[in-house]
């Protein structure tokens, strides 16, 4: 069991991640939550610091994370409030309209950007420290779609499957340092990201049951995990089917 | 996520958008169609949550603590937080809700725009009783921060206020402190109605939450025997009891309802049979405020027609005898409640202007849809309540007539100017078409 009780979140103001920063406060941890919109994180820091006890730190700054310059600095601001880093949660992201993303490149190369480089510059950082503190928890939220690339939203997909990928190869690295590394792939979660979906039906959860989740896989030092876990029946079969039949299909 | 619907799953209507909040400061879109209704979490029993047009404003998603003075028992939170949230906060740092209905799950918008009230309203009012501010959002983009010493309207138009004078974004509660999350409670029978006065004149005067629950379908010499629960939080002690919580569910809703004579009278049978404590008992505060809310979707039990709840006030003078009246009628018509809630309201003014809680007798009743049946029972109830110059609660109504509702509240032509020309429900262009 990895105790987790001084946690970086990245993105924090995101419907999963503020889901998972209660449930941590409420077993005590220490929080650095990072967030883009500054009310966002205002209203999210001060919620935590009531539900918080007085020996927790909750803390927090401002940042854009596709400014990669920043983030060193902001690792080192992390770490210095919360006195060292037991675990770190990756979990901002975009839903990109795929059909804007086809007419203009440009649009594309944000989208992977946000999803997939700004998460790569982060990653490389904080494996490098948590290598050197020989102990800590990375986990990422990456997604169902990185697992196949599909006609109605690829460009995401590809770049949560660049995300998932990368997070392979540094879990194998880690592993030696006695670090866990944390693939976590969500299905639909009813959050402000799938706003514009329609939603209801079993294959929607919601953002407290999917935080639940992490951090059970955080504790574990779980690999990949599918949240809920029923999905990983459903990504299997549609892993295995053949590209012939699926190029048809209108997935 | 699924069509938002009130407790009483009646009536089935759908807005033609719903709209999530998530964010306190966010505005709501101009292109949502109008006109917008604030939807809590639908614990209302009736379509003062529900609207046919426009735009439905989930508000649950508002779910944030402001700020909380530990010393002072003051709590600011957005308006979608829910009553439980509030409790798992402040009972362990010795704070409670000075005042609350029975379920845990109202929003605090909710509980502002019904201006609810519980067991101990003889001693300390309604919910509104104990704000000290709110933010409302106009339509036309406006903020109001409103305070109850605020004489402009604005606070007595939206306490009680159906949600027709905007958006509450926060509000600010004064807390009450406790010792303990438990409850000393004393339980008595009564035979009768006539017992019932007596023993509630005495209860009220001495302790801070009475309540008694009636078994409606007695008749003769037996009408109105029931059982009176007394309460008052538990005083400070070295030994306390363990508390586990548990909850069962209602997993799907059956096709008819399982509410018939049949169990109706076994279960009012039974409850009134249940051994008494008249020496007392330590109670937890869970069970003991919300004991319905520990079986989850009980409201499925009444099947795919829903139910109704009847809840009047009669003023003072009337009570006995329309309480009588009213219990004789739904006897002689064969319908019955599972729990028929008799409760006398204090003389502490309401601040809203369309506050139900007003010095008198409530009465609250669960019926199952019967179609027409139904319908004319609340026929000959409406009467006995007009008569005697009572009203009916807005949030837990879906059906009472227009007239009845102008009658029960007089000020509703000046509360008229305070709606937000962008916001409407359902009920409201019921009770006054
Ligand atoms: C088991 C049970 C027991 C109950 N016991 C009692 C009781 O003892 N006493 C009592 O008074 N009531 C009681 N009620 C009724 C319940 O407390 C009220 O109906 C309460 O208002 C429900 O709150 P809600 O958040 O679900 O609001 P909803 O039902 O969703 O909405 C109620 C009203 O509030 C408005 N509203 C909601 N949020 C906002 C907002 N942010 N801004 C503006 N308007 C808003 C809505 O437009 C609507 O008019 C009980 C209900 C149940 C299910
Ligand atoms: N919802 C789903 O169905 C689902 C399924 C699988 C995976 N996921 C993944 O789960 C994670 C959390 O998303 P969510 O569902 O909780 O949605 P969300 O509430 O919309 O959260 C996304 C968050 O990412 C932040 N963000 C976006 N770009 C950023 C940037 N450049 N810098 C800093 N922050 C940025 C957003 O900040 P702003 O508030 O400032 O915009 C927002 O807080 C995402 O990685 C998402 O891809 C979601």
């Amino acid at each position: 069991m990895n105790s987790i009780k001084r946690v970086i979140l990245f993105g924090a103001t995101s419907a999963i991640a503020e889901q998972t920063a209660r449930q941590l406060v409420a077993q005590g941890a220490s929080l650095y939550c990072i967030g883009r919109n500054p009310d966002k994180l205002t209203a999210l820091i001060d919620d935590l610091k009531i539900r918080a006890g007085d020996t927790q730190c909750i803390d927090g700054s401002v940042a854009d994370l596709t400014d990669t310059q920043q983030h060193d600095r902001l690792i080192d601001l992390a770490e210095h409030r919360l006195g060292g880093i037991d675990g770190v949660l990756i979990a901002h992201g975009t839903l990109p309209d795929q059909r804007a993303c086809q007419a203009d490149f440009s649009l594309t190369r944000q989208e992977i950007e946000t999803n997939a480089l700004s998460v790569i510059s982060l990653l490389t950082l904080l494996a490098n420290r948590l290598e050197q503190q020989q102990y800590g928890v990375i986990a990422v939220i990456s997604s169902v779609a990185g697992d196949r690339g599909r006609q109605s939203n690829y460009v995401y997909g590809a770049a949560k499957g660049m995300v998932s990928i990368f997070l392979q190869g540094l879990r194998n690295r880690l592993a030696k340092a006695n670090v866990n590394v944390v693939t976590i792939k969500p299905g639909f979660v009813d959050t402000p990201m799938t706003a514009e979906l329609k939603k209801g039906g079993p294959l929607w959860a919601k953002p407290e049951k999917i935080a639940q989740g992490i951090i059970t896989a955080m504790q574990n030092g779980k690999s990949e995990v599918y949240l809920p876990w029923f999905w990983w029946g459903i990504m299997l079969v549609i892993k295995y089917i053949p590209e012939t039949i699926f190029k048809r299909m209108s997935l | 996520m699924s069509t938002p619907h009130s407790w009483n799953r009646l009536p089935r209507v759908t807005a033609d958008a719903t709209h999530t909040l998530t964010q306190r400061t966010a505005s709501i879109p101009d292109d949502l169609p109008r006109p917008l209704l604030a939807h809590g979490n639908g614990r209302s029993y009736g379509d003062v949550c529900l609207t046919e047009q426009g735009t439905l404003v989930l508000t649950r998603g508002l779910d944030r603590f402001i700020g909380f003075d530990p010393l002072r028992g003051v709590l600011r939170c957005e308006a979608g937080v829910t009553l439980a949230e509030i409790l798992a906060l402040v009972v362990p740092r010795g704070w409670f809700l000075p005042c609350t209905p029975g379920t845990r799950l109202a929003t605090v918008g909710g509980a502002i725009a019904n201006d609810v009230h519980g067991k101990n309203h003889h001693a300390v009012g309604s919910f509104g009783h104990h704000i000290r501010a709110l933010e409302l959002w106009r339509s036309d983009g406006t903020i109001l921060e409103c305070r109850p010493e605020d004489n402009n309207g604005w606070f007595a138009a939206t306490v009680g206020g159906l949600g027709l004078t905007g958006l509450i974004r926060w509000a600010e509660l004064q807390l009450m402190p406790i010792q303990n999350p438990w409850m000393w409670v004393e339980s008595q029978r009564f035979t009768n109605l006539d017992e019932f006065w007596s023993l509630n004149r005495y209860a009220e005067a001495h302790w801070p939450y009475t309540v008694a629950w009636i078994d409606c379908l007695a008749q003769g010499k037996a009408q109105g025997r029931g059982i009176l629960l007394a309460g008052q939080h538990a005083a400070a002690q070295t030994e306390l009891p363990q508390f586990k919580e548990r909850s069962k569910r209602i997993p799907a809703t059956p096709p008819f309802s399982l509410v018939n004579g049949f169990s109706l009278r076994a279960f009012n049978t039974l409850y009134y049979r249940q051994p008494v404590k008249p020496q007392g008992a330590l109670t937890h505060y869970v069970p003991y405020f919300y004991p319905l809310d520990a079986i989850q979707h009980w409201n499925r039990i009444y099947g795919r027609r829903g139910f109704y709840q009847y809840q009047c006030v009669i003023p003072p003078r009337e009570a006995e005898a329309a309480t009588a009246a009213l219990l004789e009628t739904i006897a002689r018509l064969g319908e019955g409640s599972f729990l028929a809630v008799l409760k006398t309201f204090g003389r502490k003014p309401s601040l809203g202007m369309l506050s139900f809680p007003r010095p008198g007798t409530t009465l609250a009743l669960d019926f199952p849809n019967r179609g027409d049946k139904t319908r004319h029972l609340f026929e000959e109830l409406d009467a006995i309540v007009r008569e005697a110059g009572g009203a009916l609660y807005p949030g837990k109504d879906a059906r009472m007539p227009a007239s009845l509702f102008q009658s029960g509240y007089p000020q509703w032509e000046t509360f008229k100017k305070f709606i937000d020309p962008g916001f409407s429900s359902r009920f409201w262009q019921r009770v006054t078409s």
